[in-house]
């Protein structure tokens, strides 16, 4: 049972900054259909970049949901630049996990792809702003 | 009928594969309605042709030729018997239960099914007997209807009856769900659709490794089922079809061997069953596939079924003890396969299962390519531990141990 450890059931069972945002800076769903799990992040943002408040909702396994769980505390304060270098090392260490191996890494990645989708649906749309 | 039993310990023996260690544990199979295992005369059957007289079959003068050819028609034979087939031209070698089912939606249906006309599925069907008739629906414009289960997992009787009242052109029905485990009344559902004139494909994949299946007796007109999930090699299915059904269809693929003569503008098609095997067969693996017959026939299908019969009961008594547990399909085991489905709590699939192969058990989580079933189910996914011939109520034992272990460490 060595990849669920207190860490991951605490973030599953309890999870943090769950629950939706209104008018979010960032709001994003990605979804495994091989497992059927779904994540959706909600990001709002200080006008220096930085990330002022994050939730996220969805339904997923225990690897998935304490994933998002944790990226939203590993987020909270950070600047935008930051976030593009998340990676799944960063969860992995942040849960305190061993390899998860080929079959389960996919639910670990499902919150930070959610995220990365975000940020590149959010600066898109920053850059045609700033254009028009 | 007198049954003597199968001896558990001396088929083990027989399998390479149960020796190996998982995660540092004695592996535990219990994913036998994805793929069973297979035994050391199938590896072999398999090595001995490639050593010994591997050859191309059909019209070869050369020894290896025509000992390679002999051993493939043999097991053509062998799957004859195996099912009860009136004809050998009614067995035709393909790929898997997929292809055989395309066969038939392709052949049959594309000649039969006209706009406006009614394909019969139900809900308990996988993807494989699913898909083919929605694309042939579409090409057809005809319509798919589908006969809805209870909710224990059992085909509505008073929908069969209706739908078919309609008059169907065809009804494509699961003969043992790979979900629930249903064991659906085939024989008597046949007898209701052949008298409204409706053609009845069975998809026997989960069936006939597990239970004596008897084509006459059961009376369908098409059966189709796969090597693999019977101790024998991938690669190889069986689609039955009644004579006079497949002398009146066209060809599924073109090529070599399916041909009489082949002129530049036109060919004359190869008798049954060849005309519905064009290219190089899948030789190796038909033999292998015929030891794995052999070994079948020498425990006995009636044995194979009675000893599932008893590790179902005993794992369904020993996981319905379990708070939280749901199984999914019938419970009385005259009526289900050796196949349960079940969920703990909220607790995901995915999570079960990585947790059992930590401890080397191999089951599956996930839709298992039913996704209409899932829906019907109201669930994302399940568990699904399934057994054979080669399973022990010991190992059932451990996997309830580690099954309530996990409650304890998702707390519920």
């Amino acid at each position: 049972m060595s990849i669920y450890r207190e860490k991951v059931i605490d973030h599953y069972k309890n999870p943090r900054n769950f629950g939706k945002l209104d008018n979010p800076d960032i709001e994003v769903k990605e979804s495994n259909p091989l497992c059927g799990d779904d994540i959706e992040l909600y990001i709002k943002l200080n006008t220096n970049g930085s990330v002022a408040d994050v939730k996220f909702s969805g339904k997923g396994c225990a690897l998935s949901i304490a994933a998002a769980s944790v990226l939203t505390e590993i987020i909270s304060g950070k600047k935008l630049k930051e976030l593009k270098r998340l990676n799944k090392k960063d969860i992995i260490k942040a849960l305190d996990l061993p390899d998860p191996g080929p079959t389960r890494i996919e639910c670990l990645l499902l919150p930070i792809k959610a995220l990365k989708l975000g940020l590149t649906e959010y600066l898109k749309r920053e850059v045609s702003n700033s254009k028009s | 009928m007198k049954l003597k039993g199968i001896n558990v310990e001396a088929i083990r023996k027989d399998f390479p594969i149960l020796k190996r260690k998982i995660n540092g544990k004695s592996l535990i199979y219990f994913d036998n309605a994805a793929t069973s295992q297979k035994p050391r005369q199938v590896i072999n059957a398999i090595s001995k042709y490639y050593s010994l007289y591997n050859a191309n079959i059909h019209r070869t003068i050369h020894k290896l030729g025509v000992e390679a050819t002999e051993a493939y028609e043999n097991v053509r034979d062998k799957v004859v018997k195996f099912i009860n087939a009136k004809h050998r031209e009614e067995v035709l070698f393909v790929r898997n239960t997929t292809e055989a089912i395309n066969l038939v939606a392709y052949s049959w249906g594309r000649a039969n099914i006209s706009k406006g006309d009614t394909i019969l599925l139900t809900e308990m069907e996988h993807h494989s007997n699913i898909i083919p008739w929605q694309l042939l629906a579409k090409e057809k414009s005809a319509n798919l209807k589908y006969i809805g289960i209870t909710d224990d997992g059992f085909l509505k009787d008073d929908e069969i009856k209706e739908y078919l009242d309609n008059h169907p052109k065809i009804l494509a029905i699961t003969h043992v769900s790979n979900v629930l485990g249903t064991i659906n009344p085939i024989k008597e559902i046949v007898r209701y659709a052949h008298k409204n004139g409706v053609i009845v494909l069975v998809d026997g994949a989960q069936s006939v490794p597990h239970m004596p299946v008897n084509v006459q007796d059961l009376d369908c007109d098409f059966l189709a089922f796969s090597s693999h999930k019977m101790l024998g090699p991938t690669g190889v299915g069986i689609l039955y079809g009644k004579r006079e059904l497949l002398e009146n269809m066209e060809p599924f693929q073109g090529g070599g061997d399916m041909i009489k003569e082949v002129h530049l503008n036109y060919a004359k098609w190869n008798d049954l069953p060849w005309k519905f095997e064009a290219g190089t067969a899948n030789i190796a693996d038909v033999i292998g596939f015929g030891a794995a017959i052999d070994y079948l026939n020498k425990i006995g299908m009636e044995n194979v079924r009675a000893h599932e019969v008893d590790l179902t009961s005993y794992a369904l008594n020993k996981m319905s003890e379990i708070e939280n547990l749901k199984i999914y399909g019938p419970i009385d085991v005259n009526y289900r396969c050796g196949v349960i489905s079940f969920n703990i709590g909220n607790i995901h699939p995915h999570d079960v299962a990585t947790i059992l192969d930590s401890e080397g058990i191999a089951i599956r989580s996930g839709h298992h390519c039913a996704q209409p079933l899932m829906e019907r189910l109201n669930v994302p996914a399940v568990n699904r531990a399934s057994f054979y011939i080669y399973n022990t109520k010991e190992e059932i034992d451990i996997m309830v141990n580690v099954l309530k272990e996990i409650k304890e460490v998702f707390k519920i």
